[in-house]
């Protein structure tokens, strides 16, 4: 997959190179820059959908960005609800997609 | 104890800081975004005199111009609750709860969706988020978009999309629905589009000058829509729904009649691979909610104001509010409302060196809002009158501590 990064901009420049860190995304390793969200890496890698809805089960992705609407919400070494879209990496987190038993414990049945 | 918590390292939060801090008080900014900075991260538009206005830039100035004055800034914090003490405040947040004296919501807005058939899928975003992702992250969203809504916001980013080599195939009007209303009037639409001609001039007298009532010019609107910086804004299509099975693949759009309604038999699909929905900006305001401020509605500001006078003081004693949540206007003015919001807690607090500052201060809110390049609204002045005169009808003109 190409990498979806503004390298160039007409306006705002080159784009100043970054420290890289890794993390993984449902096990699958990734890589982004130092600082950036979760969304933001995600994205630049193409990767789009990021948590099945719980009872729907349709695919869901960023909205907002500005961590208003939780559509984006993905599992952060093991911490459930975290928005990816104002939460930076860091080196060596686990991103899992989704909160598939959340209408179970919501419920208050035992995921 | 802290002086000021404020709530938004935005251009309004940040200004108040500046403002504040220079007046000797301790200064605490909380904001649940990476950088600070606020929606002025994103901004990125070329003024009449040329001058490409970066708000990363004016962000970065900011930033460090409160540093340097010893603000103390914490980014990655949410602030969920707040709580009336004896004397000041508790601000209930992410990170630990915070005591101050005095407290400044400088929230800023929060955007309005429309719902679209289709809209869950991914590479479907608000316009404000395609506006983050390509100007702060540097991602690109996609590689070509259709906007949904057209509106002075979605004129401005889509621009700005454009700058960052997205194609974009037009700017439609959504589906007729309640949440979407007159943005979805072929007639109402072009009414607002055709006060915005100073932001392109060319193509405006171009097209605006030959039908001068908004009515005539949804008529005899062409069918491929105008262009403006080479994007086809279109008064005359609507996108009826989103298609995809993964994530975006395509819209399906028909065009409209001058009163608004699909004309059968005119449905075609268009391939994208993502959308961008411009539903405008509204208010965000439930903390003035949770602390007790009574609200006032004024479609001009963009919703339900919380209850405050020129100098940003609200109903609630050491409550104050700045920026967009005061009703939706140019980072200018959010930037010129934070200082006087700084200046007045200054005072309030007994520590404003200059107390002619804050009159000056009020007189520049005024003029930086009448020289805005983008007007949200064209009746913002009036509305503003009509709401300090409430606000001084219910409490009289200044509240001291």
């Amino acid at each position: 997959m190409k990498s979806m990064r503004i390298t160039h901009h007409p306006v705002l420049g080159k784009l100043e190179e970054k420290r890289e860190v890794k993390f993984t995304f449902d096990g699958k390793p990734f890589s982004a820059y130092e600082g950036e969200t979760i969304a933001a890496a995600l994205l630049a890698h193409g990767v789009r959908t990021l948590r099945i809805h719980e009872e729907k089960k349709s695919p869901r992705g960023i909205y907002c960005n500005i961590g208003h609407c939780f559509e984006c919400r993905v599992r952060v070494d093991g911490k459930s609800v975290v928005r990816s879209c104002i939460t930076p990496v860091t080196d060596g987190m686990s991103v899992e997609s989704g909160m598939l038993n959340v209408s179970a414990s919501m419920k208050g049945v035992k995921p | 104890m802290i002086d000021l918590v404020i709530v938004g390292a935005g251009p309004a939060g940040l200004c108040a800081a500046i403002a504040a801090a220079e007046n000797g008080l301790k200064v605490c900014i909380l904001d649940e975004f990476i950088q600070p900075g606020g929606r002025l991260l994103g901004q990125l538009h070329q003024e009449p005199n040329g001058y490409w206005w970066n708000g990363i830039e004016e962000a970065h100035k900011l930033h460090k111009k409160a540093v340097q004055l010893g603000v103390d800034i914490h980014l990655g914090v949410s602030v969920y609750d707040l709580q009336k003490a004896e004397k000041g405040w508790f601000v209930y947040s992410s990170d630990k709860i915070f005591e101050s004296m005095c407290l400044l919501l400088a929230t800023g807005a929060s955007e309005t969706p429309i719902p679209v058939p289709g809209w869950t899928l991914p590479g479907v975003m608000s316009i404000g988020a395609a506006q983050v992702m390509s100007n702060v992250h540097r991602v690109k969203p996609g590689e070509k978009c259709v906007v949904i809504g057209v509106n002075v916001l979605s004129l401005a980013i889509t621009r700005e999309l454009q700058l960052c080599g997205v194609e974009i195939e037009g700017i439609l009007l959504p589906h007729p629905n309640l949440v979407s209303g007159e943005s979805a009037d072929p007639e109402r639409v072009m009414q607002s589009l055709l006060r915005l001609s100073h932001l392109a001039p060319s193509p405006f007298i171009r097209f605006g000058g030959k039908w001068v009532t908004p009515k005539l010019a949804v008529q005899f609107f062409p069918k491929k829509g105008f262009k403006m910086w080479g994007i086809p804004i279109q008064v005359r299509s609507r996108v009826l729904s989103i298609l995809g099975e993964k994530q975006v693949e395509a819209v399906r759009i028909a065009n409209v009649t001058p009163s608004g309604d699909s004309i059968p038999g005119t449905e075609k699909e268009i391939s994208v691979d993502f959308v961008c929905i411009a539903g405008g900006l509204t208010p965000l305001s439930e903390l003035a909610a949770i602390a007790g401020c009574p609200f006032q509605f004024f479609a001009e500001l963009g919703g339900y104001i919380p209850l405050h006078n020129e100098y940003m003081q609200t109903d609630v004693q050491g409550l104050y509010v700045a920026g967009n949540i005061t009703g939706i206007e140019s980072a200018k003015v959010a930037m010129a409302q934070g200082k006087v919001a700084g200046l007045t807690i200054s005072k309030d607090l007994k520590a404003l060196k200059d107390i002619t500052k804050i009159e000056d201060a009020v007189k520049n809110v005024v003029v930086t809002r009448r020289n805005a390049m983008i007007q949200f609204h064209p009746g913002i002045e009036k509305a503003r009158t009509e709401l300090y005169n409430e606000f001084s009808r219910s409490r009289g003109k200044m509240i001291s501590i």
